[in-house]
């Protein structure tokens, strides 16, 4: 065989498997973007109808509240707490994650590896164990069913992660570009803001991304702190839609695409940044 | 005026003192290189002068002022990194306009010092590209432009050429040192590399562990260094370092052979002492190949055990004292390996240091 045509080959092969890798994986999420738009009889039909024949926002109107067809369930108050609950607790975990992940690449301390390797060894205990205890602490001051409560728990959950993530994005900027701006007549405040900052941005946004998709898609925890529309997020919604006999499939993957959408705009706004910061290394003096 | 004076300055980190209370003092205009191997202090006191270090003891004035609690902003000095520390989100323009801009200069005012900076270096057809689309040399020459677009009293420079390939690095010597001559301003430039310090230097500092060993014109230093580390720093091929010892006017050497005291040097030894002959290459050549074959000369016959030609010259590997002992042949010609030879060293250039201290013997 004539190379040409064997790296030819090569490649076509390549080409399929991955198509069909792609297929496994994404099937499962495009069956539901799918089911959103179709009414529940066809979802159910049997024998199962693989294309669609009726394609609306029915299901939305629904779940929104509009339209002929309404149903029980306040989408827009989860939506809303979820926004709130997600936006917050990373916009505090990326001011921590800055402050901490710059002050482990910068500075001298005392304890500072045992400091860190106390910060990722947080990282290591799952989610949901920690959901009996923060419950107790919880109930005690007050905090169930609140959105404080929800932020304060997604903060601590994400911190290590921004942290570390940051911390590696800042060593990554040469500390002389630093000295060299407070030598240009910076003081290190500003030197921070307008050279290491936008240096490490790329990185500060991927850090933001991964806290907040963590925070919006969380079920676990959610699902034991909250209890009401005061402060139940769109995952924990989600279950709102099982009632004891029936399942509103259509309804429900409506409202999974709600919380697909936010999370798929924000990954290809940043895409860019996020492709530069996790393969952070193009800047050199 | 900006003279730069060290006053027994001091750094320690945590319980390690690796500054040991040095004094320096630089003139108004003058190029100072502290030069040293590594780990001998040199950027650590580079670093303090510019302020990104703070000192632990002793003072530091740039000119009038005691800078030792000024941050490096208040200094108006400026610096050029060893990996340039250029912008890399800024155009060639914005970094060479970035300290002015934030001193609020006018947008006038920046115009004219970057255009004027940009002229000086060669730089004006680069200033919108990214330091990431600039070669080597062409980031060597913005971090230079950064540095004179203030005016600064001083300019620092930490080892700005080592990050270069070696052509390039002959090159931007020559345009540190026209640079200089264009912008009168006192300089303070490290570098481990002899030959920089040499050849940029009005005055060279030697500086080992921590300690200043001597402090001279690079003239000086070259021909009178005060001891066996600085005999064996500066210069290139370094200098041969003999071990011998002071009897009855001959400096006998460990393998027997002797050449006597050199006149120069003869009431600063006794009988008996323990020294180090010290000759470089270039003073140790053989019969009909020197260039400076006046004045007290010894002759030894010395087995050649390697000869490298460098073109104008060879460099001839021999044994001196029983130890490995390097010559110089100028004007050469074919030498094999095992030929032995007639060398002259010319004791006149010779330097005697005494054994224990390692201190030349005319202190």
């Amino acid at each position: 065989m004539s190379g040409p045509l064997k790296r030819r080959i090569v490649a076509v092969a390549t080409w399929i498997g991955t198509f069909l890798l792609m297929l496994v994986i994404c099937l499962p999420g495009l069956w539901v973007m799918l089911t959103g738009f179709r009414p529940n009889r066809e979802v159910l039909a049997k024998p199962a109808i693989w294309i669609p024949e009726q394609f609306n926002l029915n299901n939305f109107a629904k779940i929104f509240g509009f339209g002929a067809e309404q149903i029980a369930i306040p989408v827009p108050a989860y939506f809303t707490n979820s926004l709130v609950i997600a936006l917050t607790s990373t916009a505090i975990a990326l001011i921590i994650g800055m402050s901490g992940g710059y002050a482990f690449a910068r500075f001298r301390f005392p304890f500072k590896d045992s400091i860190f390797l106390g910060l990722m060894l947080s990282r290591t205990v799952p989610g949901i164990a920690l959901s009996l205890p923060v419950f107790m602490i919880w109930s005690r001051i007050g905090l169930i069913d609140t959105k404080l409560g929800m932020i304060i728990v997604y903060t601590a959950l994400n911190i290590p992660f921004t942290i570390w993530l940051i911390d590696g994005f800042f060593r990554q900027v040469p500390k002389e570009m630093s000295e060299a701006a407070q030598v240009d007549g910076c003081t290190r405040w500003q030197a921070f803001w307008k050279v290491e900052f936008p240096l490490a941005k790329s990185g500060i946004a991927s850090a933001g991304i991964f806290a907040f998709l963590t925070s919006w898609n969380e079920y676990a925890l959610a699902s034991q702190l909250t209890r009401s529309t005061d402060s139940k997020t769109l995952p924990v919604g989600l279950m709102d839609f099982t009632a004891q006999f029936t399942i509103d499939w259509a309804g429900m993957s409506a409202m999974a695409v709600i919380i697909i959408i936010p999370a798929l705009i924000l990954t290809f706004l940043v895409q860019k940044h996020l492709i530069a910061g996790l393969t952070f290394g193009g800047v050199k003096g | 005026m900006s003279e730069i004076k060290l006053t027994n300055v001091v750094k320690r980190y945590g319980r390690v003192e690796v500054v040991h209370g040095i004094n320096l003092e630089i003139a108004h205009n003058e190029f100072v290189v502290l030069v040293g191997p590594s780990g001998c202090g040199k950027s650590t006191t580079l670093r303090m002068i510019a302020g990104l270090e703070e000192i632990s003891d002793g003072e530091i004035h740039i000119g009038d002022a005691l800078v030792n609690d000024l941050p490096p902003r208040k200094r108006n000095i400026s610096m050029v990194f060893q990996n340039y520390a250029l912008y890399p989100h800024m155009s060639v323009r914005e970094n060479l306009g970035f300290g002015l801009k934030i001193a609020k200069q006018s947008e006038a005012m920046i115009e004219e010092r970057v255009g004027e900076a940009a002229e000086i270096l060669g730089l004006s057809e680069l200033m919108d590209r990214t330091p990431a689309e600039l070669s080597g040399g062409q980031r060597q020459r913005v971090a230079m432009g950064r540095a004179i677009v203030r005016h600064p009293e001083a300019f620092l420079f930490d080892e700005p050429l080592s990050n270069l390939d070696a052509k390039l690095r002959v090159q931007m010597r020559t345009e540190i040192k026209k640079l200089h001559s264009k912008v009168k301003t006192t300089v303070v430039y490290v570098t481990h590399d002899q030959v920089e310090a040499m050849t940029l230097a009005d005055r060279i500092v030697v500086m080992k562990d921590g300690y200043i060993e001597q402090v001279g014109t690079p003239m000086e230093v070259f021909n009178h260094p005060v001891n066996t580390f600085v005999a064996s720093f500066i210069g290139s091929p370094p200098m041969n370092l003999i071990p011998a010892r002071v009897e009855s006017g001959k400096v006998k050497l460990a393998d027997g052979a002797s050449v006597p005291v050199p006149n120069r040097l003869a009431d600063k030894v006794r009988d008996g002492q323990d020294v180090i002959f010290g000759l470089r290459p270039d003073d140790m050549t053989p019969e009909g190949h020197g260039i400076n074959d006046t004045g007290q000369v010894a002759t030894l016959e010395l087995t050649v055990d390697l000869a490298e030609l460098l073109g104008t010259e060879t460099l001839l590997y021999t044994q001196l004292g029983g130890q490995d002992a390097l010559g110089k042949m100028f004007d050469p010609r074919d030498v094999a390996a095992g030929e032995t030879l007639r060398f002259r060293l010319s004791l006149d250039k010779a330097h005697l240091f005494d054994a224990t201290s390692g201190k030349s013997v005319r202190l």
